[in-house]
């Protein structure tokens, strides 16, 4: 096999990357609607719940982007796979896709609903969309790496996303962010001075670590029938990524467990970025496996060093903003700002000092409507004149009787 | 055949559905594009003169931007899975070409969802003058994102900086596509209208505030920062839309003729005001002339092409529909010049603002009059395209996905799009009620000595007691 250029793999690597980010930033706060929905009843979850909000709400929108930059790439990048995943995925990506919309709808009502079931509903919106996008994304992974999406699709391929390991790969990518979002949530709590949290959050952390060690371990035992090339390379040159992947993940569990915020951050972010990029190490160089690879798969040249451009202007310009955002976030310097009321003191005493001036516009004077009848009457004489010269000009002609306003709106001599 | 039938009957739900999709979301992004100016003008007046109305003002149009955005992200990662879902045949084909400035797109549109969280939640713990300035990225970073998306519309119009081979894109030259020659004009035309329509709607709010006697500075500045922002670019606009249309006659000139009801070829062409095309002629319309010719030319024997010059499928469906459209948005944009042109007037001599109905209830409508002008300027561009989605590349029958249920999809994509709506009218809406009940009469009420500023505050016209005789004040 010819190996793929070194622009191609450079760019499959930015688009694992923006994959990466987005697991590591998004899935923490799918994560957060995660533990949101599972929280319980009002009284009894009110507080886990003020968390999440706590730790999701300034960030999420940044985070979000990161799924649409991953599409640009793929679809500038490698436009053949793009368009062949869009056409047999329809159905899982429609349904992730409506799954975002929602948690944008539910996170924007929740904080300005005022009566209890309005936010009980938007919270619930969030919350069960959080469940589906993880979900149904995951199934459009499993089936990419299960080798189900033909390269020219008639149409939705419904086996390719209801098989087996795409299914799995579905649950796999819910518990992975139940698992990170709850991993963050330690750390934010911890900093926040809140100690019940830190331990509730803590036990649901080891908890959904170890069910998404074991749904990934089911799932590599799946790939090893109808994926055997992706599960021979994982266990070849991807091991030890994989080998990495697994030791962050133990790691961070005892970390929870001593308590070491900072670090288990870093273990478990870096366990999910190592089986991305596993993943991704081991698919190679195929980007639908057995049917489309990096070489055959890939934009002209000059197209896919343009997105290498773009990426370094993501490093030089997403990186720092993004660390930014989270410098802030991390110090309390974000939070919604409530009512301003000595603000709006000063404006009213502002207000109060101002000679107050006539409350009621004034009604139009006599030369105004003077103008606006002389305008009127011009038109309509106008609008009288052409309608008879012309029907005249053409007898039997479509009859002109009513016509429209345009020449009081728009002066003639402005056709453009 | 039978799959050329379905494809062609499949191409309908799918280009209504992204011309819903985008219809809609062109209105929100207007207020991603725009909006943060009118907020940071506010919010430098308000430190700079100490001036807490404008402050006030900054802070609450903060959070109504800030759902906007939230609104138009959302429905921006809509529209970026539909390009995929409903046209794998334009973005298997020229996602190479047609990628590069959506990419561009992403980091501006990164750039602005983190700043806008910087700034939302910044309010209260950050130094005045650092969170105004970390409020400016998103200014910058909403018209350069604009200009990549709008290049990558321009680029269908006018495609460029690609050779094919086998149908396939074989090489690319991403400046070229970048700065097609259609990106000259659209980008300018788009990014004006975008501060017009934000202007028009937000200063729309304050003049209803105005008319119904809240008088007060609070709503006087809130009408006059955005009307003013909108005022300003609707000079330019026309300027841009004039060179605009003539560009597109040389460009292409059967939209052109679709757009101006030029069936044949020739000179000393006929301007058009209003009129639709029915059984070959042109009916309830004003003619002019001459005046297509010189406008597209500055002579009366300037030839413009007719439609009929390319066979009946390669012409622009709904000819009628295009010229109204176009026509709608000239005489909107001239209305617009002449709202700004008056308060301008009235400005300059008695330095305040006109208090007359005649004015202030054309300002009231005038944002929506503005989106009704970007929703037919759109409409001229995009479906004055077709029968192309790439122009004179790639048929539109030729890029529609051919996976089933569409119908459906389109179905939700409406409903959707109707939450959407309720949410960015509904929620600035809820804010606005919280905001009067803060306090009873609130900050919007000019509360004359003694007058009841209680509930009746909304209502129309204040009692009596709320009729003070000072004179005018500025602002």
């Amino acid at each position: 096999m010819v190996s793929p250029s070194p622009e191609a793999v450079a760019t499959a690597v930015v688009l694992f990357a923006a994959m990466a980010a987005y697991a590591v930033f998004a899935g923490a706060d799918f994560g957060g609607g995660i533990w949101d929905l599972l929280a319980g009843g009002a009284e009894r979850g009110a507080e886990p719940r003020a968390a999440v909000d706590a730790s999701v709400t300034p960030v999420w929108e940044g985070n979000q982007v990161w799924i649409v930059y991953g599409f640009v790439i793929v679809w500038t990048g490698f436009p053949a796979a793009f368009a062949a995943v869009m056409t047999a995925l329809f159905a899982p990506l429609c349904l992730s896709l409506l799954g975002l919309f929602f948690r944008g709808i539910g996170f924007s009502f929740r904080h300005e609903a005022e009566r209890p079931a309005m936010k009980r509903l938007s919270g619930a919106l969030f919350a069960a969309s959080s469940l589906v996008t993880p979900f149904f994304l995951g199934t459009v992974i499993g089936a990419v790496a299960d080798g189900g999406v033909p390269v020219r699709p008639t149409g939705n391929v419904l086996a390719a996303w209801t098989s087996p390991v795409a299914l799995v790969t579905g649950f796999l990518f819910v518990a992975a962010c139940a698992y990170i979002g709850a991993v963050y949530l330690v750390g934010d709590c911890d900093r926040r001075g809140e100690p019940d949290m830190v331990r509730y959050f803590s036990r649901r952390a080891v908890v959904s670590g170890l069910v998404t060690g074991v749904i990934a371990a089911v799932n590599l035992a799946l790939m090893r029938t109808s994926t055997p090339y992706v599960f021979h390379r994982l266990f070849g040159p991807a091991l030890p990524l994989v080998v990495l992947s697994v030791a962050a993940g133990a790691a961070a569990l005892v970390l929870v467990l001593a308590r070491r915020t900072v670090l288990l951050r870093v273990t478990a972010a870096l366990a999910v970025v190592s089986v991305i990029g596993a993943w991704g190490w081991a698919q190679y160089p195929w980007l639908l496996p057995g049917v489309l690879d990096l070489r055959t798969g890939s934009a002209p040249r000059a197209a896919l060093l343009a997105e290498l451009v773009v990426a370094a202007l993501a490093v030089l310009l997403v990186v720092p903003s993004f660390s930014y955002l989270y410098w802030l976030q991390q110090h309390s310097r974000l939070q919604e700002s409530p009512p301003s009321e000595g603000l709006r003191q000063a404006v009213e005493a502002q207000q109060r000092a101002e000679t107050p001036a006539p409350a009621a516009p004034r009604p139009a004077g006599r030369g105004e409507r003077f103008a606006a009848g002389a305008v009127l009457a011009a038109a309509a004489v106008r609008l009288a004149v052409e309608t008879l010269t012309r029907r005249r000009a053409r007898a039997g002609g479509p009859r002109a009787r009513r016509t429209s306003a345009p020449p009081r709106t728009r002066p003639p001599g402005n056709g453009e | 055949m039978i799959v050329h039938q379905l494809y062609a009957a499949g191409a309908v739900p799918a280009r209504t559905q992204m011309g819903a999709s985008l219809g809609f979301h062109i209105i929100y992004a207007c207020f991603g594009i725009a909006f943060p100016t009118a907020v940071l003008y506010a919010h430098w007046r308000g430190l700079r003169r100490a001036d807490a109305a404008a402050l006030l003002l900054a802070r609450r149009w903060s959070k109504v931007m800030a759902v906007i955005f939230a609104v138009g992200a959302v429905s921006g990662t809509v529209l970026s899975y539909e390009l995929g879902l409903l046209w794998p045949g334009l973005m298997g084909r020229f996602g190479a070409a047609y990628g590069v400035p959506f990419s561009v797109e992403g980091i501006w549109f990164f750039v602005e969802a983190i700043f806008t969280s910087i700034y939302l939640y910044g309010w209260r713990r950050m130094s005045p003058w650092w969170h105004w300035w970390a409020g400016t990225p998103m200014v910058l970073s909403g018209v350069l994102g604009a200009w990549s998306v709008v290049a990558a519309n321009s680029w269908m119009n006018q495609p460029s900086g690609f050779t094919l081979r086998d149908g396939r894109v074989a090489s690319v030259d991403p400046w070229a596509v970048i700065f097609n020659r259609a990106s000259a004009y659209e980008v300018p035309h788009m990014v004006l209208a975008a501060y017009m329509v934000t202007g028009f709607t937000v200063a729309g709010v304050y003049a209803v505030g105005l008319l119904r006697g809240r008088w007060d500075r609070y709503h006087r500045l809130g009408f006059l920062i955005p009307f003013v922002m909108g005022a300003v670019c609707a000079p330019a606009q026309v300027v841009v839309g004039d060179v605009a249309a003539r560009a597109i006659a040389e460009q292409q000139p059967v939209k052109f003729a679709a757009m101006e009801l030029v069936p044949q070829t020739g000179t000393h062409v006929t301007e058009w005001l209003g009129g639709i095309w029915v059984n070959g002629e042109v009916a309830f319309g004003i003619g002019v002339p001459y005046l297509d010719s010189i406008l597209v030319g500055f002579s009366p024997d300037t030839e413009v092409v007719g439609w009929n010059s390319v066979p009946p499928d390669l012409r622009p469906p709904l000819p009628s529909m295009l010229h109204v459209a176009f026509d709608v948005m000239v005489a909107v944009g001239m209305a617009l010049l002449a709202l700004g042109a008056w308060l301008g007037w009235h400005w300059r001599f008695r330095r305040a603002l006109p208090r007359t109905r005649w004015f202030l209830v054309p300002a009231a409508v005038a944002g929506i009059a503005a989106v009704l002008a970007m929703e037919c300027g759109w409409i001229v561009t995009e479906v004055g395209r077709q029968p192309w989605t790439v122009y004179g590349v790639l048929l539109t029958r030729d890029a529609v996905t051919p996976a089933a249920g569409v119908p459906v999809t389109l179905a939700v994509v409406l409903v959707v799009y109707f939450v959407l709506t309720g949410v960015t009218i509904g929620l600035p809406w809820l804010m606005s009620l919280r905001w009067r009940k803060e306090r009873p009469g609130g900050p919007g009420e000019s509360r004359g000595p003694g007058g009841p500023g209680g509930p009746d505050g909304r209502q129309r016209p204040a009692p009596g007691g709320h009729e003070p005789s000072a004179p005018e004040a500025p602002w």
